[in-house]
């Protein structure tokens, strides 16, 4: 070695940086970053970028087209509904209720069931019995049928349609957590935490956990998905956003009498849905490949 | 006479099958039944037996990594068994597991300085800085670099990765290491460094090792004292010297005479061929458990279990007619 030159070691950086790389590497992902970064900055700045007020019903504008259409003008880029509302303004506001229903739910569902998966996972015997029964009993109802109940019992809100579906999920997360706990639960890295006197928590929470991420980020962003697509059932049957809160899955759900008359009025919400979901999918592909250290290159 | 640093009292441990509807226990698998065994401070104990016999789940439960099921503990003279959880955790520093699959036993999710900084951040250890610096010096002692330290398992050979278990194991500098077949999964040349450096270890820092294997000439380099099991007990428990020469044990017998010796001049005809298979442990045969399958059987065989007793100087044997009977029946 001719000088020693202390140069910055690629391996001496935080794991951290090294998974934010490999996530920016992963098109695919980039990609699904985008469209939800899209997603959120909309809904979070819904008042500057729309043209209309969400809510602002006008009778001589009823089903405009789009702008590439015939008939379409420029007031209305996407069109209007029954009511004369302008949908591209309604998808703007709807980013707002859709993202929140989706992450609020999802979320929720997350914590609490990899909470009872990780306890029915590593403690097993009657701990196990109670929490894992309890699942089946919720995955027994259709879940829709679930959803329904809770609702009725809280009352019709967007913030109670959460909770229901926030239930409803968390059977999901709970068997997929305890599945994967108990795998891990077996190797010999878990005994060496043990040996060298960790607490449960540690074990649970810091060894074992990391090491069951794949599955479960899958199933949340999946669950991000069914969510936003739950939610729109829900309010389809009038349980869920109230009207005239704009929700895609609503705005769907009123204008399917419209389908052969005034296509778009569906068609947009419809897109909307399915570029969120696929923005949700295609990031937490790539954040499974990510944060897993053996699938790096 | 030196300290006696873990006496193993009678220990039993049985996994219970539970079957039916309501999960009644119906049997239990007899993995260790009955077994004692003293560790001196500084000494290697080998501990031999073939698969399944008991041997790793013995090595856990000393730590109690598997709580026995009966049998008494004693480390450093107090008895660990009624340790609550608190004092359990603070003298798991005293005494740490190096285990067999070097593939399982590190977190694939956690780079080296994390897997051998744990016990130091469990322990205390609260300064990332000084935690770094002891990761870095037993690197180092394990005869690794300082690179190495941001790396991921997957990243290692076998023989690295068992290294690495060895210094998490050293970090908290303990007194007893159980070496659950440590070097079993590894190539004959790795096996060598790592066996060269348990050694090695042992003289710098004073460690006492309770050596498991199912390798006799393995467990022979590195033991002071060897002991035999079969079907959960100990059937013989001496000096290595002793052992290996006059073997007293017909088990053990049989075992050494199967060791292969690369030698093409000594002919087979002189290996004891064991008839049949282990008994099931959920099952063991009445009486001296290897009888089913010992070239001396005896009618008294089958019928009293033989005391564990000792024979010649610290050369414990559980057989009736151990000294009396030689090889060529």
């Amino acid at each position: 070695m001719a000088k020693e030159k202390p140069k910055k070691n690629p391996e001496d950086r935080h794991p951290f940086f090294d998974q934010i790389s490999q996530l920016w590497r992963n098109k695919t992902a980039v990609l699904g970053l985008v469209i939800i970064t899209i997603f959120i900055l909309s809904a979070i700045f819904a008042p500057y970028l729309s043209p209309h007020d969400p809510n602002e019903t006008s009778l001589y504008d009823q089903l405009k087209p789009p702008v590439w259409h015939a008939t379409g003008t420029w007031k209305n880029i996407l069109g209007t509904d029954d009511l004369g509302r302008d949908i591209l303004t309604r998808l703007i506001y709807g980013a707002r209720v859709s993202l929140l229903v989706a992450v609020i739910s999802v979320g929720l569902a997350f914590v609490c069931g990899t909470l009872l998966g990780c306890i029915a996972g590593y403690y097993k015997g009657f701990r196990e019995s109670i929490i894992m029964r309890c699942m089946d009993i919720i995955l027994a109802f259709p879940y829709i049928l679930l959803a329904i109940v809770v609702v009725a019992y809280l009352g019709p809100s967007l913030q109670n349609a959460m909770i229901a579906i926030a239930i409803t999920y968390v059977p999901r997360f709970a068997r997929i957590v305890r599945g994967s706990v108990l795998e891990e639960c077996e190797k010999d890295y878990v005994s060496a935490a043990r040996a060298i006197g960790a607490r449960d928590f540690r074990i649970i929470f810091i060894a074992i956990l990391p090491n069951c991420l794949g599955p479960l980020i899958v199933q949340t962003t999946l669950g991000f998905a069914s969510a936003i697509l739950d939610m729109a059932a829900l309010s389809f049957l009038g349980l869920g956003a109230q009207p005239p809160t704009p929700e895609w899955g609503a705005m769907i759900a009123k204008s399917r009498a419209l389908i052969l008359r005034a296509s778009w009025v569906m068609t947009f919400p419809g897109l909307a849905i399915l570029f969120a979901v696929l923005g949700f999918n295609l990031l937490g592909d790539g954040l499974r490949d990510a944060l897993d250290p053996r699938l790096r290159d | 006479m030196p300290n006696i640093l873990l006496d193993a009292r009678n220990i039993v441990k049985h996994f219970p099958i539970k079957g039916g509807v309501f999960l009644k226990e119906i049997a239990a698998v007899k993995a260790v039944d009955g077994v004692s065994l003293t560790i001196d401070e500084g000494e290697t104990v080998g501990l031999v037996g073939e698969s399944g016999c008991g041997k790793t789940t013995f090595g856990r439960a000393i730590l109690r990594l598997e709580e026995p099921t009966s049998g008494d503990i004693h480390f450093e003279g107090e008895s660990i068994l009624s340790y609550d959880k608190n004092k359990m955790q603070a003298l798991r520093e005293k005494m740490q597991i190096i285990f067999q699959d070097p593939f399982s036993s590190l977190n694939p999710r956690k780079t080296v300085s994390h897997i051998i900084g744990e016990p130091l951040l469990v322990h205390g250890m609260r300064s990332r800085k000084k935690r770094d610096e002891r990761v870095l010096e037993l690197l180092t002692v394990v005869g690794l670099r300082k690179e190495h330290m941001r790396r991921y398992p997957h990243q290692f050979s076998g023989g690295q990765r068992q290294r690495i278990g060895v210094a998490r194991a050293l970090a908290l500098n303990p007194k007893l290491i159980v070496c659950d077949e440590a070097v079993s999964a590894l190539d004959v040349s790795i096996q060598a460094q790592v066996i060269n450096l348990l050694k090695d270890l042992q003289d710098e820092f004073r460690l006492t090792y309770l050596f498991i294997s199912h390798d006799l000439s393995v467990v022979e380099h590195v033991s002071d004292r060897v002991a035999v099991m079969y079907l959960g007990k100990i059937v013989e428990f001496a000096p290595s010297q002793a052992l290996y020469k006059t073997p007293l044990h017909p088990y053990t017998q049989a075992l050494l005479s199967a060791v292969p010796v690369p030698d093409p001049a000594l002919k087979s005809s002189e290996r004891i061929i064991l008839k049949g298979d282990v008994p099931s442990p959920i099952d063991p045969p009445p009486g001296c458990s290897f009888h089913p399958r010992c070239l001396f059987a005896r009618d008294i065989c089958s019928k009293r279990e033989p005391e564990f007793r000792e024979i010649r100087d610290q050369h414990f044997v559980s057989c009736f007619f151990a000294g009396k009977l030689t090889l060529d029946k």
